[in-house]
């Protein structure tokens, strides 16, 4: 499935972070990514309902959240796309070959507005959605409000079923 | 310089049911035949990950001392990790680095720096509370302080070459290890 287009609308970062809260996530795993740092990242960093672990490269997030599942604590991993990329080989193992459940927010930096990720003029951006299938990762698009409902069933199911689920983030929360 | 196998046997005898070790590769392969606990927890996917997983273990479970089994070749590969230890801090968290200088589990060839002061770097990560350990009756003198006192403790373990293989990662990563593992942990 494609994402869908959405040239107007907005996304608010408090809607998302409320949503994630309600899954009962209590850790966010994040190497900061300019895309989601002001609308996701800084709240998250200053509500006291997070732990908020900050790694120094993205793979160490997944490791991190398959020591929390074991020990019963949910986490979100909250990465851009290059992030993502950069930590294929953990996701391959860790979320993929051991059903673990890997929450990731992926931003989508300099996607274009209006535009589905796998129209992107950007290589990376377009080869996001087609290595998720490939994997077997469900995948949702959060492009505007009206997308966050997907957020805590998705992160919920994702606990329930014992898999990965990433949520791309399109356009730039505010 | 130590002998990987005897310094397991020594950590082994000091454990209760209460800690849970996480081991990985060359160290996991001897741990899963010495030692069979139900907390134990074998590092499974990326190479070098084993002290992430054991940082959301120590985590998530503060009341449990978390003792990571890692090797150099595997902790080069996530260095940064020194640095997450470092500013989590997770005080139940021992990082424990089997140092040969070499990839062990990868054929046994030379780490690019064999000589790599890691000591050095988990202090310039953050780690306080750091050690590096020659020999089997400093290791033996040290473990009741490795096993009390407040972390994270990084151990850089000087040892020789052990055996290359062949290494049963089959038996080591399978289901039922892995849900004795989370029905000790009551999940």
């Amino acid at each position: 499935m494609n994402a869908p287009v959405n040239a107007t609308g907005v996304l608010h970062g408090a809607p998302i972070i409320k949503a994630v809260k309600e899954a009962g996530v209590s850790h966010v795993l994040s190497v900061p990514d300019i895309h989601t740092a002001g609308g996701l990242l800084t709240p998250i960093r200053n509500d006291p309902d997070f732990k908020l672990i900050r790694t120094c490269k993205e793979d160490e997030a997944f490791g991190i959240a398959a020591g929390l599942t074991y020990g019963a604590k949910r986490a979100l991993i909250l990465i851009q796309y290059t992030g993502f990329l950069y930590s294929m080989n953990a996701i391959r193992a860790i979320a993929c070959e051991h059903n673990m459940p890997m929450c990731m927010m992926i931003g989508l930096l300099s996607k274009e507005v209006g535009v589905p990720p796998q129209e992107s003029k950007k290589f990376g951006l377009r080869i996001i959605e087609p290595l998720l299938d490939v994997m077997g990762i469900e995948r949702h698009y959060i492009d505007a409000d009206e997308d966050v409902a997907v957020v805590a069933p998705a992160i919920r199911r994702a606990y329930e079923n014992k898999h990965p689920v990433a949520m791309l983030v399109g356009r730039k929360p505010v | 310089m130590m002998n990987r196998t005897k310094c397991l046997e020594a950590l082994a005898a000091r454990l209760t049911d209460d800690e849970i070790v996480v081991a990985t590769y060359s160290a996991a392969s001897e741990w899963v035949e010495m030692s069979d606990r139900a907390l134990n927890y074998y590092s499974f996917g990326a190479m070098g990950l084993a002290s992430s997983h054991g940082i959301g273990l120590a985590l998530a479970r503060p009341e449990r001392r978390v003792i990571v089994l890692d090797g150099d070749g595997s902790l080069l590969m996530n260095l940064g990790t020194l640095v997450t230890v470092g500013a989590a801090a997770p005080t139940n968290l021992v990082h424990m680095v089997f140092c040969n200088g070499s990839y062990e589990a990868n054929g046994g060839h030379p780490l690019p720096n064999p000589k790599v002061d890691f000591c050095a770097m988990a202090k310039a990560g953050g780690i306080a509370n750091v050690r590096r350990i020659e020999t089997l009756e400093e290791f033996e003198a040290q473990l009741p302080a490795i096993l009390s006192e407040e972390g994270p403790i990084f151990v850089e373990m000087v040892i020789e070459q052990g055996p290359m293989g062949p290494r049963k990662y089959d038996d080591m990563y399978k289901e039922e290890r892995r849900q004795r593992m989370r029905e000790a942990l009551g999940v």
